[in-house]
């Protein structure tokens, strides 16, 4: 078990990030109703606000609170105790991200803020709404310093050793969120922030739209690679076997670097401002990700199939029955991978420059990333939460627990698969996101939409309830292993890490030399932005006054 | 560093795809100028009114079988009076936004156009079946964005 105080940050990240989760489901559960026409808020509450309130909590802030949990949770139990610095600082950034998570909720609730989580300008929020935003990413920030810290303390009493295979991955991601985290900032304090005060009139739309989207693609590989390291160490552990290949396992982190930032175009494929030249370079650049996706995809299945040899599978597909389909801890994450087959071939679809007319802001790209953070990252998510917190707490997770996890990923899979089905093909047939309910004034080709056995409103309806339904069992089983579960009394009680084993003899070293990789992943910045971005600049129209449409 | 040999068959597979696709994608993009909308045209957003073509918007003929029609999207409608367009003749649109970010986009068709203020935003399109087509606002714009429609009728 790591150290006490390590167990208390990770605790807290975790009732935090579980805080977010309770109310950012509820805020989904009234939109579908909403959208519905089953249910009128009061004149008081808007749907919009909990829009805003939903993608705010659920896709920044439960994400957030909950992959620096699991970091710091493996960093002190792959690399040691923290020493009293990167304590000190892992407090400091888990209070800097909360002040800055109740600003802006407060802004949403109180109304001053319905402009969604991508806050495009010139919709203009209460400038505490920015400031507050600004926070989470700089309490992150310090978060993530302090583990780099622990990292380096490890490599110095190490010399000339690679790390172990965790700390290399949650140095990869927290080396891709800086470095994707610049835009964000440079937008919110040189462009939000000043014009939110009042201190400047205008603001450059176009150029504040493309720094969020320099943010806004890395931002899914945040929550996406901490589900992969889950993936490729922890995984192996549940089968019983090693890592597939460490260094293979390295290089696809490392290529995520790369090829995941300078891409955020393909978000702005249909708007002016960007020539078909560099929206064209930046797709191609986007693709390019595939390669270390069919690389995990590879690794993924290489370690299922060596495990169910192992256990005695014979035949082309014997393996598969002998994977241990008991184990909720397994079992959510494969079944969080498998929704990641039709969310990462539809990611594919969306990216492909003339392609992205037909589905650009339709509901189509609702029911993408639900297919993508919505249940690949978020049911890693919850896989980890079965242990990880009874092994914070030292409590047990008993077989009861065990029967009610299964029950919850199984909810969440049918609620989602028929939501987000619903929502695909809704945005296929035209029907556009991020609207309350309407009718369109009864205009047939509107009416047309809802008339499908899958596209419907019901069918959504049914999906959004059942994934409710799922969430508040999964707060429950949070709940009672974060205070009511018995205590773990003997060894078998325990809940242990489950931190496979990672061949590292034939691993190469330059794999760790970051210096290599953060420069390749600069210059690639610089090919994709430094023209575009300067063109805006300089050949800007007049900017924009400030507009509050809500 | 080694790679299993079925790796490596799986990675090509994977690398000849990706190249082929891209082709595919980049070849219909830009010799047959299958674009996504856009455009480098900037306008100021305050003089919207006052600057051609959203000066008179609507739509105008610019020869035998081509159109324009210049559309001011704004919280929360369009400023786009009579529009009817022949089909079979290529339609010019040209949009832009007097206040916050909106979209232009026609149901049914593949025009579907970000409009972003300071900047006007072109697509080219060639309506092959008449009738009247639904045009709607698909980025959020406001506590009214849901109600942000108009009609295109196509004879």
């Amino acid at each position: 078990m790591i150290a006490q105080p390590e167990r208390k940050i990770a605790l807290w990240h975790l009732g935090v990030a579980y805080t977010a989760f309770l109310i950012g489901t509820l805020m989904g559960v009234l939109q579908v109703f909403i959208r519905n026409d089953a249910l009128q808020l009061p004149a008081w509450l808007d749907y919009y606000q909990i829009l805003t309130a939903h993608g705010v909590l659920l896709a920044l802030i439960y994400t957030t609170f909950f992959i620096f949990a699991f970091f710091i949770t493996g960093m002190s139990k792959s690399l040691g105790s923290f020493g009293p610095k990167v304590r000190l600082f892992s407090w400091i950034g888990l209070w800097v991200t909360l002040l800055g998570t109740v600003m802006a909720t407060i802004m949403i609730i109180a109304g001053e803020a319905s402009v969604l989580y991508t806050f495009y300008a010139p919709l203009k929020a209460n400038g505490f709404y920015y400031v507050g935003l600004a926070l989470v990413i700089v309490g992150t920030w310090i978060s993530s310093f302090a583990l780099v810290g622990h990292y380096m303390v490890w490599r110095r009493n190490n010399k000339g050793q690679l790390s172990p295979l965790f700390a290399f991955m949650t140095v990869t991601t927290i080396i891709l969120w800086i470095i994707a985290c610049l835009g964000v900032v440079a937008t919110v304090l040189f462009q939000y922030i000043p014009w939110a005060f009042g201190w400047t009139d205008t603001i450059n739309v176009e150029l504040s739209r493309s720094l969020f989207w320099y943010f806004g693609h890395p931002l899914v590989y945040f929550w996406l690679l901490p589900a992969y390291i889950a993936w490729y160490t922890i995984v192996p552990k549940l089968l019983g076997v090693k890592v597939f290949s460490d260094s293979l396992a390295r290089l696809a982190f490392v290529l995520f670097i790369l090829f995941s930032i300078p891409v955020g175009f393909h978000h702005q494929l249909t708007e002016p401002g960007i020539s078909n030249f560099w929206k064209f370079l930046q797709v191609v650049l986007t693709f390019m990700v595939i390669v270390p996706s069919l690389m995990t995809a590879f690794s993924m299945f290489a370690t299922f199939e060596i495990s169910g040899r192992q256990k005695g599978g014979t035949g082309l597909f014997g393996w598969f029955k002998k994977l241990p389909w008991r184990d909720v801890r397994f079992t959510s994450i494969f079944i969080a991978m498998a929704f990641f087959i039709p969310g990462g071939a539809g990611g594919i679809i969306n990216a492909s420059f003339q392609l992205n007319e037909v589905v650009h802001n339709t509901l189509w790209i609702v029911g993408h990333f639900h297919i993508t953070v919505g249940t690949p990252v978020a049911m890693t998510f919850m896989g980890l939460t079965f242990w990880l917190i009874p092994y914070l707490t030292g409590r047990r997770f008993t077989k009861r627990m065990q029967r009610l996890g299964f029950v919850q990923i199984i909810t969440w899979s049918i609620g989602m698969l028929l939501m987000s089905t619903a929502q695909h093909v809704l945005g296929l047939m035209g029907a556009p996101r991020r609207t309350a309910y309407s009718g369109y004034n009864g205009h047939p080709s509107a009416m047309e939409w809802f008339d499908g056995i899958l596209s419907n409103h019901v069918t959504m309806a049914v999906g959004g309830t059942i994934l409710f339904l799922s969430a508040m069992i999964l707060m429950y089983i949070v709940i009672m292993t974060m205070f009511v579960s018995p205590k773990a009394e003997t060894p078998e009680q325990m809940v242990e890490f489950p931190l496979a084993e990672s061949d590292m003899s034939h691993t190469p070293k330059w794999l760790e030399n970051w210096w290599i990789w953060i420069g390749i992943a600069a210059a690639l910045i610089i090919l994709a932005y430094a023209i575009p971005l300067t063109h805006m600049i300089q050949h800007a129209p007049p900017g924009s006054k400030g507009f509050i449409t809500w | 560093m080694h790679f299993h040999k079925y790796e490596k068959i799986w990675l090509s597979f994977g690398l000849v795809s990706l190249i082929v696709f891209l082709s595919v994608v980049g070849v219909s993009a830009f010799s047959q100028n299958h674009t996504p909308s856009g455009g480098m045209d900037t306008i100021d957003p305050e003089k919207v009114n006052e600057t051609a073509p959203f000066d008179k918007p609507g739509v105008t003929q610019l020869d035998e079988d081509t159109y324009q029609v210049a559309i001011v999207a704004l919280a929360f409608g369009y400023n786009a009076p009579d529009l009817r367009v022949p089909a079979g003749k290529e339609i010019i649109f040209k949009v832009t936004s007097t206040d916050v970010v909106h979209s232009f986009t026609i149901d049914n068709t593949k025009v579907n156009m970000m409009v972003v203020p300071g900047r006007i935003t072109t697509k080219s399109y060639t309506f092959e079946e008449p009738g009247k087509y639904l045009i709607l606002c698909n980025e959020y714009c406001g506590t009214g964005h849901h109600m942000m429609s108009t009609e295109i009728e196509v004879y």
